[in-house]
């Protein structure tokens, strides 16, 4: 297992495309499945991350990463031909994959991808597809430069809404609105899948509340082995406390306590803005 | 030397670091025997025919015949008679319950009425571990047979080393960047260095045993997938699923358990805030639930991570703890207190939703219970609060469910314990074996070894047929 960088990309100021050499990961993984990695030292961190392709073939997967903390401003310094230290996985259940087609009808899943939050929508928009059903992606960012894997999604869906909140490029607006109509109409989705900022999958969740929509969110929350062994991820569905990365990382996002769930992501706040200073990675 | 004499050779104490210094760096806490003390406490030995000690060990150790080596100053003989029964002598010797094993059937302490003063089988044990380089003892011709070891803890080095003696070729699959399991994530560099473990895991890969980290089985790859590569495969993946006490206000930020409290100092070694990109909590009031090894474990590093007071907080009385009787006596050596009779109810928290207070609930002891202790019986409007900023959930483990989970072949019972055929130590799936906590669920090192050593016997057996 190389773990090699093969391919490094920009995608805008902050955001980062790397395809590994990970043949296992590649051949295992399925929509919805992440990866603990840790860059390089003996004093890194292990950071989880969607993966957003995979060539089992070729036996690469791809991931996408925002500079958001040390440890992936760190990862973002590597280079093609360089290795990470650790990449394992791939964790977490895979998305619950099924055909909502009905003789007459196709289904039709309507996947949400905030941010970033398109990498993980990609791969479950593909299952779905292929699954059978008709896709719909909608996809926002704050502004065009932040839109990413556009290309890919339009390939991997049937129709693709673009909105951003400065209205740079396509719809001016927040994912909730086309959300809303869509779920509005006669003819509802059977299924959307939500993935981005923790407080865009709230507002999502609560748009489609109203017309009964099935939900799902893919929550991205703190974790350290990704296995089930540090409880650090867990989270409040249906009252009930599970584990993201395990019993995840989707949930019905109807029962979903996102309150508590953004809470909890803001546990090392303090610590992280001290480590950033120490580490000299941010000016 | 004469019975009274050796009856008159006072209880060698061990060096340690001064409480209040140690409480505050990670350093080993137990400093280890000299030379001439080692040799003084193994004198102490009557070498009675009946050998109690070692029915009190889970592995039969020749107790009598190790100390009486030590005592003629022969520790290579000494660290030889113990390896014949246990790979991890420098592991043991300091985390063993040898107050309830070995040395709580040892004549000298029953003569002097008091467990404290049987002989310190561990600490002997510890000193010839430390102090002499072990042979790698011999390794039989290639059979050309494959055996892969799913996780790297006590069990299961134990089994790759056994198999790899017998002439296999031995992977070691663990899923962390770091083999060790238990002993890397979960027992404390203050009470295990590291570098003991790390030198065990050196001492396999010197035997052959191929060490794959970062691969999870059942999810990189499926048992039934592997077993197509391979010709026995040993489970040995812990039981390290932690258990939560299902309270109210459980998940607040500031409620950890005790695996993630420890795996973020342990493995992580988030402590070294200059270089470690991996952050710890810095709680200044603690508590922390539960009685054994473990709670005493994340109590002690509570302080060590920068704690003003820590509390440990108990629904039976110290009798019960299930804990080493010297890790509660170095907790409270330490400072950290000690709340008996007393048991979590709810946590209380801010608008932040960050942890503020603990309501806890006074108990009492009533009949024994299917443990066999007296088991615990709240009073009623005993409620009472105290503030605290952090809680630290060390209630116990479950077994490890991910290979369960996911190779549907594999029976396990209620509790998700693999069972296995007690003579063979094979499981429902022909060719795989297992052994440690995911069998026992969470219990101890010595244990595990055991159990290890057993599947291995197991494996070599099944190979010769198959």
């Amino acid at each position: 297992m190389s773990n090699k960088i093969l391919v490094k990309t920009q995608l805008s100021a902050n955001v980062w495309r790397m395809r590994l050499d990970a043949p296992l990961i590649a051949k295992e993984r399925k929509a919805g499945q992440f990866v603990i990695l840790r860059t390089t030292c003996e004093w890194a961190e292990r950071i989880p991350l969607t993966i957003a392709d995979a060539d089992p073939e070729a036996g690469t997967i791809d991931i996408i990463f925002q500079t958001v903390g040390a440890s992936t401003k760190e990862l973002s310094l590597l280079n093609e031909g360089e290795e990470i230290a650790d990449v394992v996985g791939p964790l977490g259940k895979p998305t619950d994959i099924k055909d909502y087609s009905t003789p007459g009808r196709k289904g039709w899943v309507v996947v949400v991808g905030g941010g970033i939050g398109v990498a993980p929508s990609h791969p479950i928009a593909q299952a779905f597809r292929q699954a059978g059903n008709r896709v719909t992606a909608i996809m926002g960012a704050r502004t065009k430069e932040l839109v990413i894997m556009e290309d890919e999604m339009r390939k991997a869906c049937n129709d693709v809404i673009i909105v951003t909140d400065d209205g740079s490029y396509g719809r001016k607006g927040l994912v909730t609105e086309p959300l809303k109509e869509l779920c509005e109409g006669e003819d509802k989705p059977d299924e959307v899948v939500v993935a981005g900022p923790p407080v865009m999958m709230k507002f999502a969740s609560l748009a489609t509340k109203p017309y009964g929509v099935k939900t799902i969110v893919s929550l991205n929350s703190i974790m350290i082995d990704g296995t089930g062994m540090c409880g650090g991820c867990r989270v409040t569905v249906g009252g009930k406390t599970k584990f993201v990365c395990v019993d995840g990382p989707e949930f019905d996002a109807h029962e979903v306590d996102f309150d508590n769930f953004i809470k909890r992501l803001s546990t090392f706040k303090a610590e992280e803005a001290a480590h950033k200073c120490r580490s000299g990675l941010f000016g | 030397m004469t019975a009274k004499e050796r009856m008159s050779i006072p209880p060698q104490e061990m060096p340690q670091q001064d409480p209040l210094a140690r409480a505050r760096n990670m350093e080993e806490v137990a400093l280890g025997y000299t030379a001439e003390m080692a040799k003084k406490e193994a004198s102490r030995c009557l070498n009675c025919p009946a050998k109690p000690c070692v029915q009190g060990c889970p592995v039969k150790i020749d107790i009598p015949a190790f100390l009486a080596a030590a005592a003629e100053g022969d520790f290579a003989r000494a660290l030889a008679i113990i390896r014949k029964n246990s790979l991890l002598p420098a592991v043991c010797g300091r985390v063993c319950p040898q107050e309830r094993q070995c040395q709580k059937f040892c004549t000298v302490g029953k003569m002097f009425k008091d467990v404290a003063k049987a002989v310190a089988i561990g600490r002997v044990e510890r000193f010839c571990a430390d102090n002499v380089q072990a042979e790698a003892g011999e390794k039989a011709a290639p059979t050309g047979k494959r055996v892969a070891v799913i996780g790297s803890g006590p069990a299961s080095i134990t089994c790759a080393a056994d198999c790899a003696r017998a002439g296999h070729s031995v992977t070691m699959y663990e899923a962390f960047h770091k083999p060790g399991g238990v002993l890397v994530y979960g027992i404390p560099e203050f009470r295990l260095p590291k570098s003991i473990v790390q030198k065990e895991i050196d001492g396999l890969k010197d035997l052959g045993v191929e060490v794959v980290t970062d691969f999870v089985v059942g999810k990189t790859r499926k048992l039934a997938d592997m077993k197509k590569d391979f010709d026995a495969i040993f489970v040995g993946t812990g039981a390290g699923l932690p258990k939560f006490m299902d309270i109210e206000g459980e998940n607040l930020i500031g409620v950890f358990s005790a695996n993630e409290y420890l795996t973020r100092a342990n493995l992580m070694k988030a402590y070294v805030e200059d270089r470690a990109a991996t952050p710890y909590w810095h709680g200044r009031k603690v508590a922390v639930l539960g009685g054994g090894n473990v709670a005493m474990d994340a109590a002690r590093m509570a302080l060590r991570l920068g704690a003003e007071e820590v509390h440990l907080i108990y629904r039976r009385s110290e009798k019960e703890m299930p804990a080493r009787v010297e890790e509660v006596h170095h907790a409270k050596e330490e400072g950290v207190v000690f709340h008996t009779l007393e048991n979590a109810k709810r946590i209380l928290g801010d608008d932040d939703g960050r942890v503020a207070a603990i309501e806890c609930l006074k108990y009492q002891l009533g009949e024994p219970d299917s443990s066999g202790r007296r088991s615990p019986v709240p009073i009623e409007g005993s409620e009472f609060v105290f503030p605290v900023d952090t809680v630290v959930v060390a209630v116990g483990s479950g077994a490890n469910p991910l290979i369960a989970s996911t190779t549907p072949e594999i029976e396990t019972d209620r509790k998700g314990h693999v069972i296995v055929d007690e003579a063979t130590r094979m499981t429902t799936m022909p060719g795989v074996f297992a052994g440690g906590d995911i069998v026992l669920g969470a219990a101890t090192v010595i244990l595990a070894m055991g159990e290890g050593r057993a599947a291995a016997e197991g494996i070599n057996q099944w190979l010769a047929k198959h």
